[in-house]
Formats: C-alpha cells, sequence, structure tokens
C-alpha cells in the first residue's frame, strides 16, 4: 500500500501522499511543526486543530481541510482516519485501510498526556510507519508532575536570587506547555512568534494562561525578575543578552545528556520531550500489533535493529523528518 | 551527597568563572570537613585505586538492563562518558539513602579488600538507593577521570581567594600526600602541614609564547637565552638523602628512571633542580617519539635503558641546604647552579647550555634551526627573573619555531567526550600514500563550535556505516593540520608520529586531490 519515494511516502492505491518534502496534489499532515508541513501542496488534509497553524505558518490562502480524530473518509477506495498522537495540539496518526489490510503512520508522538494535547492513542495496524527521534534507551523522561516541579523549583531558585527565568523551546507545542507548567509563578511574557500560535490552542477551545507578548525592538528592562519564554533560533543572539538578570533554560529532549547541557553552557538542561522516549517507542510498537514496522527518522539503524532482534520485522526508511531537532 | 551533588549541577550548568567559583564556595561553606578533603583529593588527581573495573559495571548494567552490547556500544557513543551512560540506563531507584561524601569514599576504600560477590551486592545496592544525578557521581567515584568543569589550578585559585592566601600556598601545601583522617582542610591548605614532607615539589615556573618580536624586549645582554626542550619537564629533589623526581603534572616519577636516582645519589648536598628529562645517545638529544617508549612503564629493562639512555638538563636552581631560592634573581640562581654542577660533574646530568648572543638577529638564526637539534625552539629568561609560580608574564617567554603543517583529508570521525558528546568532535586525517589513504594524525581542537556542527552535519550525512562509535567518512573535507615534531613510528601504519598534531584550519578551497603525500612528510624527519 506505502512506497517511500524522493518526494515522501505515498500510498499508491489512494494516489496521496504523507507529509511529501516535495509539492505534489494531496499531502496529508499529521501536525504542524516545519519539517513536517511543507509549503507547495495543491491540497492539505489534516486535524481541525493543524488547519490554523498551516495557515498561519504557511500562508493564509493554502486550500486545507480539517478532520476530527476517528473521522473517516475515503480517497480512491483508501479509508482514512487520524487518531490522536499526543505530540501537540491536533496532532494525529494517519490510518489508512485498504481491502482490510491497516498502515499507520505515526508522525511524531509521546505517549506522556501533557495536558494540553489530546493524548495518544494506540491503533491496532499491519504495517507502522514509525519515528524513533529518541530511540536508544538512555532516553527516559520523568512524570509530566516531575518534570513540572522541576520547573517551579528552578524558577523560585532564580527568583530568590532575583533572576529572569528564560525558558527556550519550540514555538508550537513545547512553549504552550511550559506556559501551562509555570502559570502560578508569575508574571509571564512570551515572544510573539509563540504567541501567535497561542492562538491555535485558543481557537481549539484550550486555555491557556494569561501572559503578555514582547516586542523585541523596544527596551527588556521591564522583564527583570518575570519569567520569559523564547524560541530556539534566539538562543544565540541579542535579545537574550538585552535581558537583565538572565538566566535561561533549554527545554528539549536533548538536554536529558550531559554532554548536550554542556554544549550549550545554557544555565539549566530540563528533558521535556514531546517525542516519545525508548520505553514509549516500544510500547506504542507493541500496543500497534503492527507485524512490520518502518522507521522514518531519529535513531533508525539502531532502533530498527533492536526490534528485528525482539521479534518484530523492522526496517529503517529515509526520509527528510527530523532536521529541526538540533538544540 | 547533596552538598556535592548541588556542587557538581552547578558546575555543570555555566561557563562563568565566577559562578563556578560561587559554587565552589559554597560548597567549601556548608560542606563537612572530610567531604570538602576528598573533594579537593578527587580534583587533584589524588584518589584510591579503582576497586571495580568499567569492564564488571558494564557486565551488571547489561544483567539489570537486559540489552544486548551493541546497544549499550549506541549509548555510551550517544553520551560520551561511561559512568552518565550506566547512571542513565539503570532503571529507577526504588529505595533512597544520603551518605555523605567522605562516607562514600570510606565505604569504596573497604571495597578494595571485598570479594567480587561483596562488590557486585555494594555496587547493585547503591544503584538502587540513588537518583541519575547521585548514581553519575557514585560510578565516578568508583573510578575513572573525575572532570567536573573546573582545573584543579581553577579550585586552587578559588580556595586561595577564599581563604584569603597566595595560590602557591595553597598549590605548594596540597602536593605530596595526604589524607582525609589525619589532616583538617582549613590547615592543609594553609600549608601548617607543609614542612613535614620530604618529597614536596615547588610549582613549576612556566612560560608564556612570545607575542610580540623579541627585538621589542629590550638588550639581549639582559636576558639568558637557552634552547627549549622536547621531554619531560622535571623537579629533581634531594633533601635528607632522600630522592624524588616530579613530573610537570605533579606526577611523581622516580622509579621511571633509575639512572637519574643513580646520578644523584652521587651528588653531594641537599638541594631543588628544575630540568628536562630527555632521551640522549652520543651527546645527541633523541626525537620525543624515542622518550616516549620510557614513559608510563612498571618496569624499565635494561635493554630499553640501553635502547634509550637518559640524560637530564638542567634549567634552574630552586632550593640549596634546605634555602629557598626562588626569590633570588635567575642569574644568581644560575650562578649557584653552576657551582653545584661543578662539584658534582657527571655523564646524566648536565647543564642546559646557554647560548649567547650579540644581538637578536644572530639569535633569530639560532632559532629557526634548533629542530636541527630536536630543540622546539628559544626559551628567554629575564637575568633578573625570580622562579614564579605558574605562569606570569614577562619574566620568560617561549620562542618556539612554527608549526609545521600539512594538508590531509578526513576518513573517520567519532563522537567527542563530555560536552562534546552530542557532536562528531574527533577526527582521524589521512594523506596520499602512492593510490592509497594513509591515516596520518588523529585532532580533537582547533575547529570553532559553529565548524564542529558544519562538519558532524556532513559525517551524519556521508557516513559509510551506521554502527559503532567510528564513522567512517568519504574523503572530501581537507584540513590543515599542524604539528610540532614528526619521527618514525613502528606503531603507526603510517610509520611515521607527528607531535600535538591539532587543526589549524579547515581548508574549503583544496579537494582530497591536493592533500600531501607520505612521501613528501617523510622528508620533514630530521
Amino acid at each position: 500500500m506505502i512506497q517511500f519515494t524522493s518526494k515522501g511516502i505515498y500510498c499508491i492505491p489512494g494516489k496521496f501522499y504523507l507529509e511529501p518534502w516535495q509539492p505534489v496534489d494531496l499531502a496529508i499532515i499529521t501536525h504542524g511543526h516545519a519539517d513536517h508541513a511543507r509549503p507547495g501542496m495543491k491540497k492539505y488534509l489534516c486535524h481541525h486543530f493543524t488547519v490554523g497553524i498551516l495557515k498561519s505558518r504557511i500562508g493564509p490562502d493554502i486550500q486545507v481541510e480539517g478532520l476530527a480524530y476517528n473521522q473517516s473518509i475515503h480517497i480512491n477506495g483508501v479509508k482514512i482516519s487520524l487518531h490522536p498522537a499526543g505530540h501537540i495540539i491536533g496532532s494525529a496518526q494517519i490510518r489508512m485501510e485498504y481491502k482490510g489490510k491497516v498502515t499507520v503512520f505515526t508522525g511524531d508522538y509521546k505517549l506522556q498526556d501533557d495536558g494540553l494535547s489530546t493524548p495518544f492513542e494506540p491503533v491496532k495496524c499491519h504495517e507502522l510507519i514509525t519515528e524513533s527521534t529518541f530511540g536508544l534507551p538512555i532516553y527516559r523522561w520523568e512524570s509530566v508532575e516531575m518534570q513540572n516541579q522541576r520547573l517551579n523549583a528552578w524558577i523560585m531558585h532564580n527568583q530568590g536570587y532575583k533572576k529572569t527565568s528564560v525558558f527556550i523551546g519550540y514555538s508550537l507545542g513545547k512553549s504552550q506547555r511550559i506556559l501551562n507548567a509555570v502559570k502560578d509563578m508569575g508574571e509571564i511574557y512570551v515572544h510573539y512568534s509563540i504567541a501567535k500560535l497561542n492562538i491555535a490552542y485558543s481557537d481549539a477551545g484550550i486555555n491557556l494562561p494569561s501572559y503578555q507578548i514582547i516586542d523585541p525592538t523596544t527596551d527588556m528592562k521591564h522583564l527583570d525578575g518575570k519569567i520569559v519564554l523564547l524560541p530556539p533560533a534566539l538562543l544565540d543572539t541579542q535579545l537574550l543578552q538585552k535581558i537583565p538578570h538572565v538566566a535561561y533554560a533549554i527545554c528539549s529532549g536533548w538536554m536529558q545528556i550531559r554532554g548536550a547541557r554542556r554544549w550549550r553552557s545554557a544555565d539549566a538542561g530540563f528533558a521535556i520531550s514531546d517525542h516519545a522516549d525508548w520505553n514509549g517507542l516500544l510500547q506504542a510498537v507493541k500496543e500497534s500489533g503492527a507485524e512490520k514496522v518502518y522507521v522514518t527518522h531519529g535513531q533508525t539503524a539502531s532502533f530498527s535493529k533492536y526490534l528485528n532482534e525482539i521479534g518484530v520485522e523492522a526496517e529503517e526508511v529515509n526520509t527528510n523528518y527530523g532536521e529541526e531537532l538540533s538544540v | 551527597m547533596i552538598e556535592f551533588a548541588t556542587l557538581v549541577n552547578a558546575l555543570d550548568s555555566t561557563n562563568k568563572a565566577s559562578l563556578k567559583k560561587e559554587a565552589i564556595i559554597r560548597f567549601l561553606t556548608f560542606a563537612p570537613e572530610k567531604d570538602k578533603l576528598w573533594f579537593l583529593a578527587l580534583m587533584t588527581g589524588k584518589r584510591p585505586r579503582r576497586p571495580i573495573s568499567t569492564k564488571e559495571l558494564k557486565t551488571w548494567v547489561l544483567e539489570i538492563t537486559n540489552i544486548p552490547e551493541w546497544l549499550f556500544v549506541e549509548c555510551y557513543a550517544a553520551v560520551g562518558d561511561l559512568s552518565e551512560t550506566l547512571a542513565l540506563l539503570l532503571p529507577p531507584a526504588s529505595e533512597k539513602i544520603n551518605k555523605s561524601l567522605s562516607e562514600w569514599m570510606e565505604d569504596i576504600l573497604q571495597l578494595a579488600n571485598a570479594s567480587m560477590a561483596e562488590k557486585k551486592a555494594f555496587v547493585l545496592t547503591s544503584w538502587n538507593r540513588l537518583n541519575t544525578i547521585e548514581r553519575f557521581i557514585f560510578n565516578k567515584l568508583l573510578g575513572g577521570s573525575f572532570r567536573l568543569g573546573v582545573s584543579s589550578k581553577g579550585l586552587i585559585n578559588t580556595i586561595a581567594t577564599h581563604f584569603q592566601i597566595e595560590p602557591s600556598i595553597v598549590t605548594h601545601s596540597i602536593m605530596g600526600e595526604w589524607n582525609s583522617h589525619d589532616y583538617a582542610f582549613d590547615k592543609l591548605v594553609r600549608g601548617e602541614y607543609s614542612n613535614t614532607n620530604l618529597s614536596k615539589p615547588y610549582p613549576f615556573c612556566l612560560a608564556y609564547p612570545i607575542e610580540k618580536e623579541v627585538e621589542e624586549l629590550g638588550l639581549i645582554a639582559e636576558w639568558q637565552c637557552e634552547y627549549k626542550w622536547d621531554g619531560i619537564r622535571g623537579q629533581l629533589i634531594k633533601r635528607g638523602d632522600e630522592i624524588f623526581i616530579w613530573s610537570r603534572g605533579e606526577e611523581l616519577v622516580t622509579i621511571q628512571f633509575p639512572e637519574i636516582t643513580d646520578a644523584l645519589k652521587k651528588w653531594k648536598g641537599s638541594f631543588v633542580l628544575d630540568g628536562e628529562i630527555l632521551a640522549a645517545k652520543d651527546g645527541q638529544i633523541l626525537n620525543f617519539n624515542e622518550l616516549q617508549k620510557r614513559i608510563n612503564r612498571k618496569l624499565i629493562s635494561k635493554t630499553l635503558r640501553e635502547e634509550v639512555p637518559i640524560v637530564v638538563y638542567l634549567y634552574d636552581l630552586l632550593e640549596l641546604d634546605g634555602k629557598d631560592l626562588r626569590s633570588e634573581s635567575l642569574q644568581n640562581r644560575r650562578k649557584l647552579l653552576e657551582q653545584l654542577y661543578q662539584h658534582n660533574v657527571g655523564p646524566t646530568i648536565l647543564l642546559s647550555p646557554l647560548i649567547s648572543c650579540e644581538n637578536w638577529a644572530d639569535l633569530r638564526i639560532l632559532q629557526l634551526a634548533s629542530r636541527e637539534l630536536n630543540s622546539e625552539g628559544i626559551m628567554l629568561k629575564k637575568k633578573d627573573s625570580i622562579y614564579y609560580v605558574g605562569r606570569k608574564k614577562g619574566g620568560w617567554w617561549k620562542w618556539k619555531v612554527n608549526p609545521m603543517t600539512i594538508d590531509a583529508v578526513l576518513i573517520y570521525a567519532q563522537k567527542g567526550s563530555g560536552r562534546r558528546s552530542a557532536h562528531y568532535t574527533d577526527y582521524t586525517f589521512a594523506v596520499k600514500d602512492g593510490d592509497h589513504l594513509v591515516s596520518i594524525a588523529k585532532a580533537y581542537s582547533g575547529l570553532t563550535d559553529k565548524e564542529i556542527l558544519e562538519v558532524s552535519r556532513y559525517i551524519r550525512q556521508n557516513a559509510l556505516e551506521k554502527f559503532g562509535p567510528v564513522r567512517t567518512v568519504k574523503p572530501e573535507l581537507v584540513f590543515e593540520i599542524a604539528f610540532e615534531g614528526i619521527g618514525y613510528s613502528k606503531r603507526h601504519k603510517s610509520g611515521v608520529a607527528l607531535r600535538f598534531p591539532r587543526i589549524l584550519r579547515w581548508r574549503r578551497d583544496k579537494k582530497a586531490a591536493d592533500i600531501d603525500t607520505l612521501e613528501n612528510i617523510k622528508k620533514l624527519i630530521t
């Protein structure tokens, strides 16, 4: 049913692509991150919550259709439905059924409930196409409560030293998670690129805590001692240095490793990820009941080799996902 | 271990020297006495012998986690630190414990005499009581290098500021042997135990590389000029008929150079000498590669002694008959050194000859030719300079010959360790040998963080295999490699070994076809 082509993952009978990286007629999108939703497609199909994100990121005039979770449609005889992936708001696994055979494409996902995205639901299938960003057993996340406690404790520590707590995380998904986690700790300021995406959350009926928007063209003195959220692109820029008494923390799964924390020499690194950890990936594969697993990005070689060793037929495939993860 | 874990975490989280200092002082203020002594011992390389090999630790983790060995290797490559890899792989602890750093170290010392079963039980129980960062520290305490983002020199300076004493006093006081039972931290660092130990060396006086033209140093007559020898800088101590040889790395290397000890036995008097340990035959200093054969050997055989004979070239006299001469002028010290030598002439311990030149231009000619004597260049020491502690600008300068350079192509890459573990930072380079490539050097430094990211990306996209720590890379990226010396070597496939190779720059303008040939490189050997 599926063919891995140079344009992207192609559904042969359905004649559509899953998250292609080159322009095609019809692209089904799992979520709104830039490496998964690229410009230039004639038509996009995605979850309702992702529609606004695509329009905001790619352009207001794109042709895009939204689906609800578990709602099915048919394209050229292939039954298609979207299922919660728990990665960010609107993130979906794509289920395709043709002549009794079921293939599921996970996109990015996590099993932890972050309190904002619709929690991951396992989907039974014959073939599973999965990510493996953190596909090594050194990656094991702490519980969301524990992660949130650590963020709050760090803010408290900074407040004790009269420092400004700056969090660096992806503007879509991670930032809203942080915003939600630190809501009771003080006045929150977010960079406008994050604020722009917060709208996708409020449009979906999710209440985010109140925040103020930073205008980077003005002076930053008023941020002193407050809580600030910035996207990773601003890490090595002047903006960070303009904030008075800054202490900054990077929130990313990569921060699990001491070397990665020290490389960035941030004041703190929190291993908070919107991707599944090692046990999460294994659990997802098991619960899907898949006979065959394709591994698209991340630790593809190690994860597929391990799956083969534990009796799950697996193969790595080359895709263009995952390039965003350089923090 | 809370104070210590907090300190480790704080040192990890910043590269600002001021914040590191703050964290260390906080530790020195709040930590128990014995913990401070242990911290100092660990950070200055005075640690007990490793009671358990890392191989055993790894085997136990594989047993507990049930992961295959190849996967462990992949994890280790991603983490870049064995203690941390073990800590991350183990399942979460089910119990808790709070022992101080010194209590852990006492336990670990006890293990030396324990059976393997007892060792295993101790380690497994401990792992199950510690969280990830504590486990990481515990694994570090068991053995291995202990790098915490602060050098021993940085620590000494911090202690000195905290106690308002001279760094040299701290350096001197903590050299040699002491333990956490019979010593008090404050008294130790203040030097109150210092005179009890005959072996105690002085901190070495070091030179900065000269940044300006030598002509700007003024009159050549005010400077003592001598060759910069490329061996092991050492301090030779004879006090009360006991002999000690210290290397610059603060290691006692006495037993590795029996011929020096034999020669010193015949010397009269009590003294501390500064000099260079060198391999030499028939009055010729040999290539450093020869001396390398004598380093880190447990047994020095007669054959080896004959194959690589050792001499010492003396630079300085730091103590004579119990009197510290370091605040005397170099001119006076040299005079005293020559007198001492005149009473003790022999074939093994010699004076490093002085170079007398009328003017800087003549010295320049000698400097350029210094490599022919297997010297690295020239040392310029102000005749009225005292023997400083460590590196101090103005008194001593090293004027090294320019490094040799070659163009080589990147063929293998490996992830670094520590903060470099996320990227490919350790490279192997090759040059042409006929139609083939032959590896010529490994280098770990010289690129900026930005370049490392770029090279890492190239390696990820152009790696020819996927497993194991080493990536074979398509030979396309050309780098200029600088090195200080070159010699024949049987241990290297190319037949040559480079000394201190490092990346000078990335030659984006060059292609693999433009790299050097082995044949030409061999012509550089003197």
